[in-house]
């Protein structure tokens, strides 16, 4: 286990006592609330003890305090089912949900061809009325289902429940059910009521376990490739998917598919028939890949495509794990084609962007990855926190076995998975397996986001407008990344803040050309000279020089 | 294509809604409290929903757009948001210190059955609410009603709890803007201030959602209206609102319970529905119309009279709200275009009326889909093909499929800036929507015109 980096006064912010700075953001509120806030609120120090400090995560989100965070929806529909483009996904509620998860994400998707299925520019909803709370909504949502596969014919079709459907009773598992059998297509439902959880985490779950239960392994197709892996928890925002194919096409690695960015119904079918499976984000997916390696036998490895060094170091992972020499020299070969044109921008970025600060408070797996990117411009994080990760995204998964259920975490399904007695296929041998583990190869394994920050850094989890207001006030960082409701609060304090959910229209941002993006948008924003403007040349000097003329 | 699956022959579709011309009620809800000075809105329910709607009206106005949330869990969900919402109250009169919060339900709150009075009285028994500082509410269940629903349901909340009547007339008159954007409010305002009408606009999100950027954030900038203007309505010797559906109700609260009388006009877009806007509001003030707005007028009209050959029998499809659309298509057919789709999410019993009469000498035949979606729309398109498309964001799917110019025009614009800032409202927002209009109407001629007959002059 790594300890955290010792690198006293090398934040630029030796000025700043990160005690007091958590004490200032505890101190104007309710004394119960700064209680439980103070457990998310960690100065990343551990004096003689080389591990890294325990981190309140995942716990309810405080009523009133304004938060980041989204619902079970969101994290189901909106995250993790809303980037396939060949599924009709019905939203099960009032209107709101279905439109407001309506193409929001930036989740890019290509078909194709011109006559293949793409559903992502359609909003799909049973738009639930007064009468259908009182006397339910099934038949509804089941003339709804009929209607879509009426009009379109699709191969499957999901149904996303909202906070009503799950109070009012409405059994949408058995309308699922029952239409699948009616129409010989694939019909599937989750109970991801906004309510469940504690954030959009627990959506992802229920995601996690519907596309497992439903249509993972459902084609056994073998195809071809001969280094076959899943990219799991990648969501091709702005392209990223399209990046990261493009350099695993270049190293000869298949693609069989990717959860979900740009990706098919089929894909996730064929999904238990690659040979590794490999995690971007680490919160969102990582269900899908534990229940597949016990299921099919398919491991798994934590990768990280967003930094050129992460980049290559994960390309440098896979080959290994497939232990093929060939393979191993392909990705040298792609490596040293691709990184010097990237480390020639970076260095050139790094003479404008060296020792700006930057902090990250966003997602579940992003606030960790793009210190990567940061760091490889010169440019130190000194705050981050995630949205909706639990303590194993923060502190690493050797906290696993210690961390309690509460009422929140009970409420959402642990699939009981087994073997599959004909399909169950270890991918290597346990003398294989040990082998490389003893050489250092790690599988399942992550170790988080604090091990790898510096000492002093503040790391808050489900971080409040009110603490943002704070830290920007404190610190007065070069960059802050967040999401969209965060976005011109800061930047109307003076400082650019980039979108690490939706890029800002920008990306992509992983793989290697991704990382030249995001050098130059960094870059560019850091030194923009809007900046500049803020005071009027009256407001500098407001001294009169002159009176009026015609005074 | 990108909606490759809306198929030209239009089937009966009676219960999937597929691309909505209309959101939920909590939003609209939001957006209207974001008009109250010192006010944040709270969504009593699920995270979720406050975390779509900061989101949609952020992605709309790219300001910062604060509202804070009960954060539901299961456990709420089965034992009622009490203690959600009390903590939520303390919460944040401690940490933001707002004077106002104003709360709107959900479809989780009301299927439920949470009673918002009963919990504010049981968070000021237990001291959670300063003196001085309100709690105010409205009931959004998002399955019935739209955002427009919502918008007019906080509107009128704002009577609801704040118009007083002290018995003696004040020299000032209300106006309920509607469902308009910032930029709308500031010119519906200025308009009175030209004419020298003193006025109480409500609510107002100018100098809230077009914030200018100063370098440094306040949480309650100083637009909106303030708690003791809303107070003042109850004495104003007349109610001006604007749109039936988002203003009507506030303005018929304010007649019942201050008895302020109300005169409900449709939304001053264009010229015939700005002249009787202004109109009411010289007859009602006793004022006299100054030549700055005969000014305004004449050069709206100027407009149409130079440009006329480009608007005349031009076919148009529109979706968004009824105010708008109502408003929207008399303006068209007083230019002589020819609005023939028009279609909206949200329900108006008169709608269907209004919109009839106004285009009852369009010499063409008139689909009206209320309430529709955009999916039934385009089906109309793919029948009866239009030379210009008027609506949000989403019709840009229609119009890049279907080779059609848009003016983006309603709720959400999530691709371009400008509702903030400049009104399409009044006679210079006419002037702004007819630009809008030329400008891809006579693009569109630029791009498909022969060679030969490409003009230099238009």
């Amino acid at each position: 286990m790594k300890a955290v980096k010792e690198e006293p006064n090398a934040l630029g912010i030796e000025t700043v006592d990160p005690d007091e700075v958590k004490q200032t953001l505890l101190a104007k509120v309710p004394t119960k609330v700064a209680r439980k806030r103070a457990k998310q609120i960690v100065i990343n120090k551990t004096g003689e003890d080389p591990e890294v400090p325990e981190i309140g995560a995942n716990t309810r989100t405080i009523p009133g305090i304004i938060t980041q965070r989204g619902c079970t929806y969101a994290g189901c529909k909106g995250v993790i089912l809303g980037p396939t483009r060949d599924i009709v996904n019905i939203t099960h509620g009032p209107i709101g949900c279905g439109f407001y998860s309506w193409l929001t994400r930036r989740n890019q998707t290509r078909p194709a061809g011109p006559d293949d299925y793409n559903f992502m520019t359609y909003c799909f909803s049973t738009d639930m009325q007064e009468s259908d709370i009182v006397f339910g909504g099934e038949k509804k949502l089941r003339t709804a289902i009929q209607e879509a596969y009426d009009l379109f014919k699709p191969k499957a079709i999901s149904i996303f429940s909202t906070c009503p459907v799950g109070l009012i009773g409405d059994d949408v598992h058995s309308v699922a059910r029952e239409m699948k059998e009616k129409l010989g297509i694939n019909v599937f439902a989750f109970s991801c009521e906004g309510y469940k959880g504690v954030s959009q985490s627990a959506g992802h779950h229920i995601a996690n376990n519907g596309i497992f239960t439903h249509v993972v392994g459902l084609d056994d197709a073998v195809k071809g490739g001969k280094y076959r892996i899943n990219l799991l928890g990648e969501y091709n925002i702005g392209g990223d998917a399209f990046e990261i194919d493009r350099i695993l096409e270049d190293c000869g690695i298949t693609v069989v598919s990717t959860f979900s960015g740009n990706s098919s119904y089929d894909e996730f079918a064929n999904a238990h028939t690659a040979d590794l499976n490999t995690i971007m984000c680490h919160r969102s997916i990582n269900y899908v890949a534990e229940m597949m390696e016990t299921k099919f036998g398919i491991p798994w490895i934590k990768i990280n495509f967003l930094g050129a060094k992460a980049c290559a170091k994960s390309l440098r992972k896979i080959a290994r794990y497939f232990e093929d020499a060939e393979l191993i020299e392909r990705v040298e070969e792609v490596i040293a084609r691709e990184l010097p044109e990237v480390e020639k921008v970076a260095e050139e970025v790094s003479r404008r962007c060296e020792g700006k600060r930057a902090m990250l408070f966003v997602g579940g797996s992003r606030a960790h990855h793009y210190q990567e990117l940061f760091a490889e411009i010169g440019m130190k994080t000194i705050c981050a926190g995630y949205e909706f990760a639990h303590r194993d995204d923060y502190e690493g998964r050797k906290v696993l076995p210690f961390l309690k259920v509460d009422a929140d975490s009970r409420n959402i399904e642990e699939l009981e998975v087994h073997a599959d007695p004909e399909r169950y296929r270890p991918r290597k041998t346990a003398e294989d397996m040990e082998r490389l583990q003893s050489e250092g190869f790690r599988f399942k394994d992550y170790d988080g986001m604090m091990p790898e920050m510096m000492k002093n850094t503040l790391v808050i989890d489900d971080i409040s407008q009110h603490e943002t207001e704070k830290l920007l006030e404190i610190y007065k960082p070069d960059v802050f990344c967040a999401g969209i409701k965060e976005k011109f609060a800061v930047q109307k304090s003076g400082i650019p803040m980039k979108q690490l959910h939706s890029y800002d229209s920008g990306g992509p941002y992983a793989g290697f050309r991704g990382a030249v993006n995001f050098y130059r948008e960094i870059d560019r924003m850091v030194n923009s000279k809007v900046w500049k403007y803020i005071k009027a040349p009256w407001q500098e000097s407001p001294e009169l020089t002159a009176r009026y003329a015609c005074d | 294509m990108l909606l490759r699956h809306t198929p030209k022959e239009i089937t009966d579709r009676k219960i999937l809604t597929i691309n909505p011309a209309k959101t939920c009620q909590p939003i609209g809800a939001m957006y209207a409290a974001l008009g109250i000075h010192n006010c944040l809105p709270h969504s009593h329910g699920s995270q979720g929903c406050c975390a779509y709607h900061r989101s949609t009206l952020t992605r709309h106005y790219k300001e910062p757009v604060m509202a804070a949330t009960s954060s539901f869990t299961e456990g709420a969900s089965v034992f009622g948001g009490q203690a959600n919402l009390v903590q939520a109250i303390d919460n944040i009169f401690t940490i933001y210190e707002p004077d106002v919060i104003a709360v709107h339900t959900t479809c989780l709150s009301e299927t439920i059955g949470d009673d918002i009075p009963q919990i504010a009285r049981k968070a000021e028994a237990d001291g959670k609410i300063p003196p001085g500082k309100y709690v105010i509410h409205v009931n959004t269940p998002s399955y019935v009603g739209t955002h427009v629903t919502g918008f007019a349901g906080m509107t009128k909340a704002m009577v609801d709890y704040f118009a007083e009547s002290a018995g003696k007339k004040i020299n000032q008159i209300n106006i309920i803007p509607g469902y308009v954007e910032p930029s709308d409010m500031e010119e519906i305002r200025r308009i009175a201030e030209v004419m020298g009408v003193r006025t109480v606009l409500f609510p107002d999100t100018s100098g809230v959602l077009n914030r200018p950027q100063t370098g440094k954030y306040d949480m309650f900038p100083p637009g909106g209206v303030t708690v003791e203007a809303l107070k003042s309505t109850g004495n104003s010797q007349a109610t001006i609102a604007l749109g039936q559906l988002a203003s009507g109700p506030a303005a018929r609260a304010l007649d019942s319970k201050c008895k302020v009388p109300c005169e409900i006009l449709d939304l001053p877009i264009g010229l015939k529905a700005t002249d009787r806007f202004v109109d009411t509001l010289r007859r009602t003030a006793g004022t006299d119309v100054p030549d700055t707005i005969n000014i305004e007028r004449g050069r709206l009209l100027d407009i149409i009279t130079d440009m006329h050959q480009y608007f005349y029998g031009k076919k148009v499809a529109l979706a968004g709200d009824p105010d708008q659309l109502i408003a929207l298509t008399e303006f068209l057919v007083s230019i002589d275009m020819w609005p023939i789709h028009i279609v909206s999410g949200t329900v108006d019993k008169d709608f269907q009326a209004r919109i009839k009469e106004i285009t009852q000498y369009v010499p063409h035949p008139v689909n009206v889909g209320i309430p529709g979606d955009l999916f039934l729309l385009h089906q109309w398109i793919k029948n009866e093909p239009v030379d210009l498309l008027v609506g949000n964001t989403y019709m840009k799917y229609i119009s890049r499929d279907e080779d059609i110019p848009l003016v983006r025009f309603g709720f959400p614009v999530l691709d371009r800036i400008g509702h903030g800032y400049f009104p399409t409202v009044g006679y210079r927002g006419g002037m702004r929507l007819l630009e809008k209009i030329l400008d891809v109407l006579l693009d569109r001629q630029d791009r498909d015109a022969k060679e030969e007959s490409f003009e230099l002059v238009m």
